[in-house]
């Protein structure tokens, strides 16, 4: 297995996303497009964990370990995330971000 | 060309071959799922669409050996953040079928920051670790391995992201809360 064959992988999941982050205007669909950010991000660390292997062939275990980090504010991102569109939603009756100008000069 | 040598080894070894046949699969799969995520005009078949794109990242992480990882993938994210998307989805509008108007009217800027960004990243990705292979007695890593790092070498930012978690939840309940 190459190396590239998974970074390539996750630099495409990583593009996808960034396009429905950039493209979207449904606040929940752009919370989506970053959890595929979140994950091609992770695929890179638990892929140079496998990298960084020592004789043995076990991986070095700091790539997996972040994973989990980032796994885990990843649902804490969501939580509060939901709780602002919610919000937005309550106060606007919509939650088209780009409807959500107030600090627009 | 080395490379050429090391794919054509890649290609004829019988373990290797089944290992990126399945990588090829999940890898493609994960890809179509994305981009139709990215372009769908139902909100809630996007949000199955990234079922998909999660379940197979958890696969490559099982081909990577971290099984751990992988159903931690499959706890939180397919269970936890789905069902709350979902929610998300419910409550804000409970339309069922397609709806107009999701994307913004300059789509194109978009796929252009994409693509080039793209661009750049597999360049540099392909100058940097053209030829690099993975470790071929790559081992699955022991859960118990894995909890030992957490809980000696990785104590502090462990006990960080507790504390983070807790602030989260309460912050999530504070902001959604009718009063």
């Amino acid at each position: 297995m190459f190396l590239n064959q998974f970074l390539i992988f996750a630099a495409l999941l990583f593009c996808i996303g960034v396009y429905g982050v950039l493209t979207r205007k449904n606040g929940v669909l752009v919370l989506m497009s970053i959890e595929l950010i979140l994950n091609s991000v992770n695929i890179n660390l638990v892929a140079f964990g496998a990298f960084n292997a020592d004789a043995d062939g076990a991986a070095n275990l700091g790539g997996t370990v972040f994973a989990l980090f980032v796994i885990a504010v990843a649902a804490a991102e969501v939580g509060v995330g939901l709780a602002i569109i919610l919000l937005i939603y309550r106060n606007r009756r919509s939650i088209d971000v780009a409807e959500a100008n107030l600090l627009k000069g | 060309m080395q490379l050429a040598l090391i794919l054509a080894e890649e290609l004829t070894s019988t373990d290797a071959k089944v290992i990126n046949l399945f990588f090829a699969l999940v890898a493609g799969t994960a890809l179509i799922a994305a981009l139709k995520m990215v372009t769908t005009d139902n909100v809630v078949h996007a949000a199955l669409y990234l079922l998909v794109v999660l379940a197979a990242v958890a696969a490559v992480y099982v081909i990577l050996g971290a099984e751990f990882v992988a159903a931690t993938q499959v706890m939180v994210y397919l269970g936890a953040v789905m069902v709350l998307l979902l929610f998300g989805v419910m409550l804000t509008r409970a339309k069922i079928g397609s709806e107009t108007d999701l994307n913004h009217d300059q789509r194109w800027i978009g796929g252009l920051v994409a693509t080039s960004l793209f661009a750049v990243m597999a360049y540099s990705l392909w100058e940097g670790f053209g030829s690099d292979k993975l470790p071929a007695n790559l081992a699955p890593q022991p859960t118990a391995a894995v909890s030992d790092e957490i809980f000696s070498t990785y104590i502090i930012p462990f006990e960080a992201l507790s504390v983070l978690l807790l602030a989260a939840l309460i912050g999530a309940v504070v902001v959604a809360r009718r009063d």
